[in-house]
């Protein structure tokens, strides 16, 4: 289980590959990056703020749940904070496993659970406002399938 | 003493993003009426709690649940991440 909390920037597919390499026991490796996405086309960047400590905490044991639920031989968590410009990476999730479903399935949870369960806020800053991300029912929704 | 944190829009309108407040509030709701009937802007943060999420020693909890034994209280709107 490796989970990172970072400000700097990374590089999904360099992390995708050291985390795949070299195992033998896993038919499936599933990976998800989030990217900072600008909506209205008028977004200048992306404020990440978190709570240190619970934000480790609350990642860990997300993860720990996917890990044993699904059985999976390894997962990886990268979340970013800090102003982060249109396009680049805010996150990513990596799943391996002996099998497909597994793989996807714990994937899936892990994002669902990381949305509305992790402590990261989103606010959105533009030329002429700036924004705070409002959850939505249907992220909340989303965690009652598991 | 209590170490009292707030996250994104909460901190904005409190103006801090945390702070030492020595209480005997009971609950978390008791600790949210004393911050409450302290200042305008604490009444503006904590205008709708069902719009707010509260963390007990960095675990989400409850607005009923006790405060005895916490060292540290965080209020924040619900999470964003992902």
């Amino acid at each position: 289980m490796l989970i990172r909390v970072q400000s700097e920037v990374f590089d999904a597919g360099a992390e995708l590959n050291a985390f795949a390499q070299g195992r033998h026991d896993v038919g499936a490796v599933v990976s998800f990056t989030g990217v900072v996405r600008d909506t209205q086309g008028d977004l200048q960047e992306m404020q990440i703020e978190h709570y240190p400590g619970m934000t480790e905490a609350a990642i860990s044991a997300i993860t720990q749940d996917a890990v044993t639920r699904w059985d999976l031989a390894d997962a990886l968590v990268i979340h970013r904070f800090g102003a982060l410009k249109p396009g680049v990476p805010i996150m990513m999730v990596a799943t391996a496993a002996a099998h497909r479903v597994a793989a996807f399935e714990a994937a899936d949870f892990l994002m669902d659970y990381l949305k509305s369960r992790a402590p990261f806020w989103k606010k959105e800053i533009a030329a002429d406002h700036a924004t705070w991300v409002a959850a939505k029912d249907a992220d909340e929704d989303a965690l009652k399938r598991w | 003493m209590m170490n009292v944190m707030y996250f994104a829009w909460v901190r904005e309108r409190i103006g801090v993003p945390q702070e030492q407040i020595d209480t005997q509030a009971a609950t978390v709701a008791e600790l949210v009426q004393e911050l409450t009937a302290r200042e305008e802007r604490y009444a503006a943060a904590f205008a709708d709690v069902s719009a707010l999420r509260v963390a007990l020693d960095q675990e989400l909890s409850e607005f009923d649940a006790p405060l005895a034994g916490v060292r540290e209280v965080a209020f924040f709107p619900p999470m964003t991440g992902g």
